[in-house]
């Protein structure tokens, strides 16, 4: 069938610069570029192009050049380039269009619209570099009081398991299998040199990741994939993963050709079978279901690791999110409707599920009117894409923020959407040997380390700014947030006043 | 519109209310009452630290005779308002005696409130799930939530609050202080920023016998405050004293812990401390800190607690306002400022800044002897200059 699909780039070859080194062609997972040896000249089969710049930032001459393709449309604001593109691709092969990442359309970006306060005069701000400035954050249920023997003074609290971490960014869920073993070494390594912690995924823990164990979440979704004693074990934290941001309600699919020997053994699954999570945890069917896992889990772990659940943020989240904490998650991770994904349908991604804003502001404020906010600690997730937004994020109740799409950033990925293909060809959401060698996992985990430093150097100068020197005093404290341009409904959900009140 | 204390205390519906000012408190350690002289003579030397827009005192040991009545002191914004507050506090309680608290005209004192004193006991066992004192609090809050036009100022037993806005000279001439005495003694001089002053909304604030007089702003106000809504306190007035206050009655008498416990939560070591200490006081502070993290008061602060029987002074952590501390004999002196306590008690033996979040308690210990030694742990490390 010919295709009436249009590419979406053009690729310009410099001509006066090329040295025809060839180095695009091996650079291009999606073989874009091809040499052809009679002719002695290169060519670009524009079609194929992601837009992911690998070519353009390995050309050693700076001879290419990639642009959007300008194509004109009659201009329709309903029948945007977008849906037609679409649904010529669905008659040509009548499936679900798939894409990765998050989201790409302009639902409202909420952290764009709250702006952080700073002290003058009556409170002085606080100079970062000569007065302490703490970001210590503990995981974990935590009771309402501290008990002391009155004889002796010793407290008679029970403190269930609590996790630190030196800077308030987790690495969120992406499994060996959607990413390479490379990447995961690169965040395993980032977070436990930096005192945070890195999260499996419904992949297991490879057998290279055991010694970061202490550092790692490992997940049990509901696919159950690589889940065994030792892996339950190994881990600091336990996240039973119900939902993401990305695919809310529905399950996983790794496809066959993506299940190397190694993903194989990891998932405990055979070579080249299709590794199919369903929609629900068919143990799970009710929130007392899930609190039989709960327990079960920490059961097995002899109630020595904290259990979280992780759920997309939907509509009721803050009824769901009660039940959870009383359910006895220790943790609860909300993912909100920009959170990525490493295969999704495109329907589902853009158009199921709420924004994580709102979602962790209702979450925080019931838990509170309940009583029960101290039970748990509450991880946001789904577009945190700076140092900003996760210090806006704990202003409004998070514990600690997730971030995924900010750390593959951060390792070259371009946010191309093309994850799904296995054909990354930074290296990252790839099993291909020859492309996930490209990520040298002992660099990569500098960048990550970077990445967290500069946050931790950035939040600590805006929390000093407002005279607060633990991060603790800002965990909650929606006092610290103004709103710009939101309705008066949208800063009630969100606990903010206006700028200017 | 509901009514809305805050609309008195917060006009303008700021985050929060907060000041700059002056604190002096003293108890005799030995429990002897003395009057308020010298402590009204040591608040009119910081009188630069006021802006005249409230002044306040709190005096413990200060109602002999009706020690076991809660002495509660109600200012009427409107004295229509007392017929109804009265006729509440008769169904609810045992009323031993109400009375105007007496007053003179005093200079600088314009259109002063009413204010009445209340001396009453449960008038049968509390309501099953409260003990005597939570229902003593739930109705103070009651009060000052929904009785349009009153407000309790001063809620303890044998012990009492004077307030209001002036500077605190002014205010303890119109409360003819002169004719108290009491074993403790806080004293505050205001200098708000954010209000025009309104009588309920000077210092010392107090519920039951606990008082805190306080010199600061509170960054961490939003947070302290959705905790303390957690555990059913109404942060109505929208200040921040008002969550020390309501802090320290949730720690020291909710909770069980001592206010020097207390200290470690509102101005909590540091973590790099805490990683220091022996292995008990660490599983202790890092037990406090991981629990109520919500209740660190960040951002500055000095604040002189007053509980029956006890002073405690304290500077928030990296101790950005000031305070001194001094003994002489039983008596323990806090002040904004040490000149405060040289004029009057020229012969005071120690004087010392206590560090940041280090508590400064003094307790009535009767039949204890006070030698006249510095009582604190802390020795000031000088540091050594080598030759070259």
């Amino acid at each position: 069938m010919k295709s009436y699909a249009v590419p979406r780039f053009r690729v310009e070859r410099d001509a006066s610069r090329c040295i025809q080194c060839q180095v695009c062609v091996r650079q291009c997972g999606f073989s874009v570029h091809s040499y052809d040896p009679t002719e002695e000249g290169l060519y670009s089969r524009e079609a194929d192009c992601v837009g992911c710049h690998r070519c353009v930032i390995f050309c050693p001459t700076g001879a290419l050049t990639v642009t959007e393709i300008p194509l004109a449309y009659r201009q329709n604001a309903n029948w945007r380039p977008e849906v037609i593109q679409d649904i010529i691709k669905q008659a040509e092969t009548g499936g679900m269009l798939l894409t990765g990442m998050g989201s790409d359309k302009p639902h409202p970006i909420y952290w764009d619209h709250l702006l952080l306060n700073a002290s003058q005069v009556t409170n002085p701000s606080i100079d970062p570099l000569r007065e302490p400035m703490e970001l210590c954050t503990y995981l974990g249920a935590k009771p309402d009081r501290v008990e002391l023997d009155p004889q002796t003074g010793v407290p008679t609290t029970r403190m269930p398991p609590q996790v630190p971490l030196e800077v308030p960014v987790l690495f969120s869920a992406m499994s060996f299998g959607s990413i390479s073993l490379n990447v995961q070494k690169s965040l395993a390594r980032a977070a436990a040199e930096s005192g945070t912690l890195f999260n499996t995924g419904e992949g297991g823990l490879h057998a290279d990741l055991y010694p970061y164990g202490n550092h790692a979440i490992v997940q049990v979704a509901s696919g159950r994939f690589g889940v065994h004693p030792s892996y339950l074990e190994a881990g600091r934290v336990i996240e039973i993963k119900i939902g993401q941001g990305a695919k809310p309600g529905i399950g996983g699919h790794l496809p066959g050709e993506k299940v190397s020997e190694e993903v194989a053994v990891t998932r405990m699954i055979p070579v080249g079978t299709d590794a199919l999570s369903p929609a629900p945890h068919h143990d799970i069917y009710s929130i007392e279901d899930l609190r039989q896992l709960i327990y079960a889990l920490k059961e097995a772990t002899n109630y020595a690791k904290p259990v979280a659940v992780k759920i997309a943020a939907v509509h009721n989240s803050a009824a769901i999110a009660s039940g959870m904490a009383r359910a006895g998650a220790d943790i609860i991770a909300l993912d909100g409707v920009r959170g990525a994904t490493g295969a999704a349908p495109k329907t589902i991604r853009d158009n199921v599920g709420i924004p994580i804003e709102l979602a962790l502001a209702a979450v925080d404020t019931r838990l509170r009117q309940e009583g029960i906010r101290n039970c748990v600690s509450l991880i946001a997730a789904g577009g945190i894409r700076s140092s900003a937004d996760v210090l806006k994020a704990i202003a409004l109740g998070a514990d600690a923020v997730y971030i995924a799409t900010a750390a593959l950033v951060a390792l070259g990925c371009r946010v191309c959407q093309m994850c799904y293909t296995g054909r990354c060809s930074w290296g990252i959401a790839t099993q291909d040997p020859y492309l996930t060698k490209r990520i040298n996992w002992e660099i990569g985990a500098e960048r990550l380390k970077n990445l967290l430093r500069s946050w931790a150097i950035e939040i600590k100068e805006m929390l000093g700014g407002m005279g607060i020197n633990a991060l603790e005093s800002l965990r909650g404290n929606r006092l610290h947030l103004r709103a710009v341009g939101l309705t008066d409904r949208e800063m009630q959900i969100l606990g903010v006043r206006p700028a200017g009140e | 519109m509901p009514y809305r204390i805050s609309d008195y205390s917060n006009p303008y519906h700021d985050d929060k209310v907060s000041a700059a000012c002056a604190l002096f408190g003293a108890i005799d350690r030995t429990g002897r009452r003395f009057p308020g002289t010298d402590v009204i003579t040591a608040i009119i030397n910081m009188h630069e630290r006021g802006n005249g827009l409230g002044g306040g005192f709190a005096i413990y040991g200060l109602y002999p005779g009706y020690e076991s009545c809660y002495a509660f002191h109600v200012l009427f914004m409107n004295p229509d308002a007392r017929p109804s507050l009265e006729e509440f506090l008769r169904r609810r309680f045992r009323l031993l005696l109400a009375e105007e608290i007496p007053t003179r005209p005093a200079k600088g004192i314009y259109n002063p409130p009413l204010l009445w004193r209340y001396f009453l006991t449960l008038a049968g066992d509390p309501p099953s799930g409260f003990t005597e004192e939570d229902y003593i609090v739930s109705q103070v809050m009651w009060i000052n939530r929904y009785q349009e036009g009153a407000f309790v100022i001063s809620s303890g037993r044998n012990m009492g609050v004077f307030k209001g806005v002036g500077f605190p000279e002014q205010i303890a001439d119109y409360f003819r202080l002169e004719e108290y005495q009491g074993y403790l003694w806080t004293a505050h001089a205001r200098f708000p920023t954010n209000t025009p002053g309104w009588w309920g909304g000077a210092h010392p604030f107090n519920i039951l016998d606990c008082t805190v007089v306080h010199n600061g702003e509170l960054s961490s106000y939003g947070i302290n405050r959705r905790y303390l809504e957690m555990f059913g306190y109404g942060c109505t007035m929208e200040t921040d004293t008002e969550v020390l206050a309501y802090a320290i009655d949730l720690l020291v008498r909710r909770h069980g812990l001592s206010l020097e416990l207390a200290a470690t939560v509102l101005a909590s070591p540091l973590w790099s401390e805490i990683e220091m200490e022996e292995p008990e006081a660490k599983r202790l502070h890092t037990l406090l800190r991981q629990v109520y993290p919500s209740l660190l008061m960040n951002g500055p602060f000095a604040i002189i607690v007053g509980r029956s029987g006890e002073m405690m002074g304290l500077t928030d952590r990296i101790r950005l306002r000031p305070m001194t501390a001094a003994t002489h004999g039983p008596m323990l002196y806090l002040s904004s400022e040490e000149a405060a306590i040289h004029l009057v008690c020229p012969e005071v033996e120690n004087t010392w800044i206590p560090l940041g979040g280090e508590p400064v308690v003094g307790r009535v210990t009767p039949g204890a002897s006070f030698p006249s030694c510095v009582e604190t742990e802390w020795a000031p490390t000088l540091l050594e200059v080598s030759p070259q």
